[in-house]
């Protein structure tokens, strides 16, 4: 089957009941989108497909109906999204390894709400799950990401 | 006592080697030990060479062998090394090299670290407590107990000086211009001229010199890097998706594998039938296992799903069934046959509490899983004559040592290469996920594996935190607290570990009553007993180890006592405090709250004062009580350090820790049934989620002499400062976490 991944279309043969998850990591070598819980629990496997975030631990990839962005497809370390650039600021990662599902959630969050409060980011953030505790610093650079793409 | 005297004499040489294209400057260690398996080839008084600087025509390289877990220490001491050497950040790459012995963690070492003539028996006693049992035995190149930053302090420092100076040598012997006149900045020797001569051109003529050893550390006043505010050399990549962790890594020709080990831990696997895994796409192998049984796939999820279908029959568990059999065991270890020491008698308790209005009370703390959201795996290539290991592990030394002990060859064969982990928090102290894929990567030669655990797998392997019980007994009078008579019970996780490590530690455990025996007051009549209980389920390290259990147990008891006498919580420890640096993260605590200021009704604080691997911490948590439940608002932390080295980590990790230990004490545990821990995902124990994150404010303080880690330390005032914040917000007293078992939480 054909899937579209950051705007580049590739062929994979695996069963329709293969969570997008693994057909991403183990077929295709995106390891940026992460194992946690495989249970819709923590989030580290956020992707967004047509620019909604999705746990791609849920999404057989067989249900796949639209086109996938990876955190690669966001920015690069040479030409971050507003985003990224946010967690650089703040300095948001401990181990990192949550901060891609991260960044996903909160990246199609703020497309949908440029402006959200305090308790909009709490409800939109809190399923993701950081064991790190770096909580406090995406509270903040989403703010700072949310300020700085009001502007653009 | 200034800074500048308090530089240890290490027993570590810094030296310098040639090395392909160019100098390394590092550590020689003398072979005296006959196992040291490094110096296999060396003869005796030979010394073996470890860099921590590699200079060569091509670039600058700096060896970080503490393990990265996420608290930055690839950062912090790339840093250190950075500081003298008068390179940036941005002109280095770094390696973890490979493990050796001669990156011997020596703040884990009792001997190395330097007690100073004015310490009182009360500092020293603090520090056996960072010499816990397990620590001793660990004397090797080790990530943990909050050790990387005391470590490597100087020792990295002194290897960047000396290359330094070794390379204005070179400098100056290619000039004639006395070394003197000579300055270093970015990587380069620069000439009264300004002319700049690179490291990386000077390195080839550095080797042949003799290296400049006897260099002074600089003033701190003088430090570019050290305690300021920089990007950590890993925030970009974490921050794009470009970091590369252990369950990342890719090997040409690797396949994938899954395992499923007996639940109930350490029991044997007794048949399995396979038949229904066996024609499934993609698996390659299954693999039957003494304790379980692996499949080998092309693709984890087809590992995965395939060990779903596999009929396995499991031994029963070597320990209780049920949770209530735990609980009975620890409850039964009140006895003076299971006394492990008595570790503090100040007064005479018993005399003190003949006749008074003596107060009674209870606590729990169960068994908690470490889970860091990176599930473990590790990938393994058994050759004929070499092999590689792919994996993050806190002991390198060890993994190398007992995967040659389990494939009987020799231990310079085993290439271990570390990697960046998702999360530790003492998880990557074990060897499951390295024995395992060792197991079954022997059964396909030469081809890499990479096993990853599922996440209920992770779970239900887990080395867990002990379980254990506090009984208190005090008395206070004239609104003072005059008696506590403390005592603890937990299994030692300790011997757990260690004897796993194939390394029992002899004498009582330290970490038992860890937070709670070193309590810097002085409270007239005061006793702290250590009860060790039979090992039930195999237990672990887990972050901050015995005071997570033992600082709970001790300040929310005292804070029982204080309540009684009618007194205030901050005023009362403020009053019983004896030591300075405990009073000064009390004091900035209460500073930065405002504690005793107004608070609007249904609001409640509490405060806590742990100290743990040396390091003073006091805590205050403020809560509401909501109709649906209690919403933590804001915390404050103060922890006494010495020297915040990285103040950007700093911060992130003492949050961190407050964060880690109010979300276990709120919702975590791991309890038994049929053998095999009930709770296998984050469903079940998550842990704190951001919509319940307080605002957290941290100061570090700096007046100690001694520079420490933060790793763990502010864990364990978390639980009690949230219990005691509840009691003053609702009247509950919260004597057993998880404290959702009696409140809820918003
Ligand atoms: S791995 Fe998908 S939500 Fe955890
Ligand atoms: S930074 Fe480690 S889990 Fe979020």
């Amino acid at each position: 089957m054909k899937l579209m991944v950051n705007g580049r279309e590739h062929e994979v043969d695996v069963e329709d009941d293969m969570p997008l998850l693994w057909v991403l990591r183990d077929e295709l070598g995106f390891t940026s989108v992460k194992y946690g819980c495989g249970i819709a629990q923590c989030g580290a496997c956020t992707v967004q497909v047509d620019g909604i975030a999705v746990r791609s631990c849920q999404l057989a990839v067989g249900d796949l109906d639209g086109d996938v962005t990876t955190i690669e497809g966001l920015g690069t370390p040479e030409a971050m999204h507003a985003v990224q650039q946010a967690w650089v600021d703040h300095q948001v990662a401990q181990c990192g390894y949550c901060q891609s599902g991260q960044m996903m959630q909160a990246t199609s969050f703020l497309v949908l709400n440029g402006t959200p409060s305090d308790d909009q980011i709490d409800a939109a953030m809190s399923g993701n799950l950081c064991r790190c505790g770096t909580y406090p610093r995406i509270r903040a650079a989403i703010k700072t990401a949310a300020a700085k793409l009001q502007g653009a | 006592m200034g800074r500048g005297k308090t530089i240890a004499r290490r027993s570590f040489l810094i030296g310098s080697a040639v090395v392909l294209g160019g100098v390394a400057f590092g550590t020689y260690l003398v072979k005296s030990d006959p196992e040291n398996p490094l110096a296999q080839n060396a003869g005796a008084g030979d010394a073996v060479f470890n860099p921590w600087v590699k200079i060569t025509g091509s670039g600058i390289t700096l060896v970080t062998p503490h393990t990265d877990l996420g608290q930055g220490v690839t950062a912090m001491q790339a840093m250190l090394i950075a500081e003298e050497l008068d390179v940036e950040l941005d002109q280095i790459s770094t390696t973890p090299g490979q493990p050796a012995a001669a990156y011997y963690n020596t703040a884990l070492a009792a001997e190395a670290v330097p007690f100073r003539s004015n310490d009182d028996g009360f500092a020293a006693s603090a520090m056996r407590e960072t010499m816990g049992a397990v620590m001793k035995v660990l004397g090797a190149q080790v990530t943990g107990g909050s050790t990387s930053v005391p470590d490597s302090f100087d020792k990295l420092r002194h290897a960047g000086a000396v290359a330094r100076e070794t390379l204005k040598a070179a400098a100056s012997a290619e000039t004639g211009i006395d070394a003197g006149q000579l300055k270093t900045e970015r990587g380069a020797v620069v000439l009264p001229d300004g002319t700049r001569m690179d490291y990386t051109t000077l390195a080839a003529a550095a080797a042949r010199m003799e290296p400049v050893t006897d260099v002074p550390l600089r003033d701190p006043s003088q430090w570019r890097l050290i305690g300021k505010s920089q990007q950590r050399l890993d925030t970009l990549a974490k921050s794009t998706g470009t970091q590369v962790y252990g369950i990342d890594v890719k090997v040409d020709g690797m396949v994938h594998a899954s395992v499923r080990s007996n639940p109930r831990k350490g029991a044997p696997m007794l048949g399995f039938d396979a038949t229904a895994a066996e024609g499934m796409r993609g698996v390659q192998k299954i693999v039957a296992l003494p304790y379980g049984v692996a499949v080998v796939a092309d693709n984890t999820w087809r590992a995965f799903r395939a060990l779903e279908e596999i009929e396995i029959d499991w031994d029963v568990a070597p320990y209780p069934a049920e949770q209530s059999g735990h609980w009975a065991a620890v409850a039964a270890s009140f006895t003076s046959e299971r006394l492990d020491k008595e570790w503090r008698h100040d007064g005479d308790v018993d005399a003190a509490l003949d006749g008074a209005d003596v107060l009674t009370a209870e606590y729990r703390a169960p068994y908690v899983a470490h889970q860091p959201l990176e599930p473990l795996s590790a990938v393994v290539r058994v050759g004929s004559d070499r092999v590689d290991i792919w994996a993050a592990h806190q002991l390198p030394r060890f993994v190398q040592q007992r995967v040659a002990k389990r494939l009987g060859i020799e231990t310079a064969q085993i290439h271990l290469h570390n990697q960046f982990a998702g999360g530790s928090f003492g998880h990557r102290l074990e060897f499951d996920n390295i024995d395992i894929a060792v197991d079954v990567a022997r059964e396909v030669p030469d081809t890499p594996v990479k096993l990853t655990f599922r996440r209920e797998e992770d779970f239900a392997q887990d080395y867990n935190r002990q379980i254990g019980m506090a009984r208190g007994r005090g008395a206070h009078a004239g609104g003072k607290v005059t008696v506590l008579d403390l005592d603890i019970a937990t299994v030692s996780a300790s011997r757990s570990q260690s004897k796993r490590l194939g390394a029992p530690v002899p004498g009582p455990d330290t970490q038992i009553p860890a937070g709670a025996w070193n309590m810097r007051y002085a409270i007239p009549d005061l006793r702290v007993r250590a009860y060790a209980v039979p090992e039930l389920a195999p237990t672990s390290s887990w972050r901050s180890v015995g005071a997570s259990t033992a600082g709970f147990f001790a300040e929310s008891f005292l804070d029982e006592l204080i309540h009684a006498a009618g007194a205030d919580p901050m005023e009362e420890r403020l009053r019983l405090v004896d030591d300075d640096d405990a009073r000064g993260v009390l004091e900035a605590v209460a500073e930065m709250s405002d504690w005793g200021g107004p608070l609007e009704a249904g609001k409640g604080r509490g405060v806590a004062l742990v100290t743990s691997f040396g390091v003073p911490t006091a805590e205050v948590v403020e809560v509401t009580a909501t109709d649906a439940g209690i919403r933590i608002d804001r915390v404050w932390v103060a922890a006494e350090v010495g020297r915040v080295v990285d103040p950007v980590t700093f911060e992130n990790v003492v949050a961190g820790g407050v964060i880690w230990g109010l979300g276990h004490a709120m919702n975590s545990e791991i309890t038994y049934s049929d053998g095999r821990a009930v709770q296998d995902n984050f469903h079940m124990g998550e842990g704190m989620r951001l919509h319940q994150c307080p605002v957290i404010k941290v100061r570090g303080l700096e007046n100690g002499v001694t520079v420490r880690g933060v790793g763990e330390p502010p864990v364990p005032p978390a639980a009690p400062a949230l219990a005691n914040a509840i009691f003053a917000a609702t009247g509950t007293r919260l004597r057993e976490m998880p404290f959702f078992r009696t409140v809820d939480f918003v």
